[in-house]
């Protein structure tokens, strides 16, 4: 039993380093397969990232008429952060305001001389809302434009900025289900490269399998062989994946940065080294031996 | 040993390879089994070991009933059968020691036991110092000899040589067939099928004559004749 399993291996190996053109040609295929595997992890990862950051980045603020008490307003604030939908909400105090609109343009000489000018506060204070999801701004926009909160509401942003929020928010779904679509398409199209590869190499050697039939070989210590070869395969591809991305991803991060500079892909990778070597082996490694599984199949029949 | 009984052999509805064959090979015999192409020679060894299943009748051999044997049987099947083929069938990508050696792990052996046999086996078909070549260093004479050897390694009761001087010259044709002799002598029953005139009216054995999927001649001290 044991004596079995050790010569399956045994041979393995020796079919692994004996049709080393085969396995070198399959090895490399099932490389750039698990290439396109890390290529749509870390692709996900970027525009996963990318479309939260803009998700933070929109808000709507709502202004308050100047009559409008602070308790009022942390009274409509507590009620808005009750409702589902939203996520955050600052309030920022007339002054509060005020201030940061001084710092904002205090490099601008001429702003700065008209707010001295000025004898009160021309801002209003206001609530800046976060939403979980872009597609609910609707619904707290219909909340605070409710006949209720009328007399203490001056004006609510997003009627301002609704058409450019509603179409981020369609093209961040879209983005996200095409994204989906084109990784499942892209992975299955890599998978069948893969197979095809590994079934070339054993469809080659259909000739000794029949020998070895002939001989009296049990089905087990045919397929036991090719099985142990499509391991070392998917091994052997997986850590090739990971050394090849790598340096890629180390010259092209700069470029990544131009378009979006919130996110570094190289840290990312290299914190996540040690996951996403052991998700490459794993992938590598059933690709191997599905692939052989399904090859040798085909001539155990004959 | 072996005993056909009323084998009858159709592909495809059409062409009939065998046609009510009656055969019986008791052990230590040595048969030759002669014919031209066509005739169903090839036919007759394929069910014997099990690759096809006759349209008609039953074949056994030893204690099995080849035609009902399972898929999953024929290994251990194969195991008690040593076959020679006209194209050698040997694994390229094993030297001759491995290629005879695999024989003896198949049937689950243990390494002494294959250390102590191959070496044996490979001196008694003379190829001691061709141990560790690849099958694409030998020559033709030579991987016959390779096949013989794999063939015998499990001490067989019986050997099919399938046309095992087909690819060979005169000489080293002569040379093999010596060797199945001798391995006759030994004990082995042998079938030798072929359509090489010469080697069988040299044997004057007993010689089965196929024609047209029928036996046709069955002798013991017997020759081929082309009629």
């Amino acid at each position: 039993m044991f004596t079995a399993l050790f010569r399956i291996i045994k041979y393995g190996i020796q079919g692994f380093k004996r049709n080393s053109w085969l396995s070198v040609t399959t090895i490399v295929v099932m490389t750039l397969t698990l290439l396109v595997f890390i290529g749509l992890i870390l692709f996900s990862v970027l525009t996963t990232d990318t479309i939260d950051l803009l998700k933070e980045k929109i808000d709507i603020s709502v202004y308050f008429k100047n009559e409008t008490s602070e308790d009022d307003i942390l009274k409509i604030k507590r009620s808005l952060e009750s409702l589902n939908e939203v996520k955050a909400i600052e309030y920022i105090s007339r002054d509060a305001a005020l201030s940061q609109f001084k710092e904002r343009h205090k490099e601008d000489e001429t702003i700065s001389e008209a707010i001295d000018v000025l004898e009160t506060n021309p801002l209003s204070a206001s609530l800046n809302i976060k939403a979980k999801d872009p597609k609910d701004y609707p619904i707290i926009t219909a909340y605070l434009t409710n006949e209720n909160l009328k007399t203490q509401v001056e004006q609510v942003s997003y009627s301002q900025n609704q058409i450019v929020i509603d179409r981020l928010a369609t093209i961040v779904d879209t983005v996200q289900k095409s994204g989906m679509v084109l990784i499942l398409i892209l992975s299955l199209v890599a998978v069948l490269v893969s197979l095809n590869a590994i079934m070339l190499a054993i469809h080659s050697t259909r000739d000794e399998i029949s020998i070895m039939r002939l001989v009296g070989a049990t089905n087990m210590f045919i397929r036991g062989p090719y099985i142990v070869q499509g391991i070392f395969y998917g091994l052997i591809a997986g850590i090739l994946s990971i050394l090849f991305i790598a340096p890629l991803i180390y010259f092209s991060a700069p470029y990544i940065k131009m378009v979006t500079p919130e996110i570094n892909l190289w840290t990312y990778l290299m914190t996540n080294i040690l996951s996403l070597t052991g998700y490459q082996i794993l992938f590598g490694v059933l690709l191997g031996t599905i692939s052989s599984i399904i090859a040798v199949r085909k001539y155990l029949k004959l | 040993m072996i005993n056909f009984q009323n084998i009858t052999k159709v592909y495809n509805n059409k062409s009939v390879a065998l046609e009510e064959v009656n055969l019986s090979i008791e052990p230590n015999e040595f048969v030759s089994i002669v014919g031209k192409n066509g005739a169903g020679k090839s036919t007759l060894i394929k069910l014997l070991i099990g690759e096809e299943k006759p349209s008609k009748g039953r074949l056994f051999f030893d204690s099995y009933e080849v035609n009902k044997l399972k898929l999953s049987e024929l290994p251990e099947f194969r195991r008690k059968i040593g076959i020679v083929f006209q194209d050698f069938r040997l694994l390229s990508t094993k030297t001759a020691y491995e290629n005879i050696a695999f024989a003896l792990e198949v049937d689950g052996k243990s390494q002494s036991e294959i250390q102590e046999f191959v070496p044996q086996i490979l001196d008694m078909v003379g190829l001691s110092d061709r141990a560790f070549n690849f099958p694409h260093e030998l020559s033709g004479g030579e991987k016959q000899r390779v096949a013989i050897a794999r063939a015998l390694i499990h001490q067989p009761m019986l050997l099919i040589a399938d046309e095992p001087t087909g690819n060979l010259d005169p000489l080293n044709s002569a040379e093999i067939v010596k060797l199945l002799v001798k391995i006759n002598e030994l004990g082995t029953t042998v079938v030798l099928v072929t359509h090489n005139k010469d080697i069988v009216n040299n044997l004057h054995k007993r010689v089965v004559s196929m024609d047209s999927g029928r036996i046709i001649r069955d002798e013991e001290n017997g020759k081929y004749v082309l009629a």
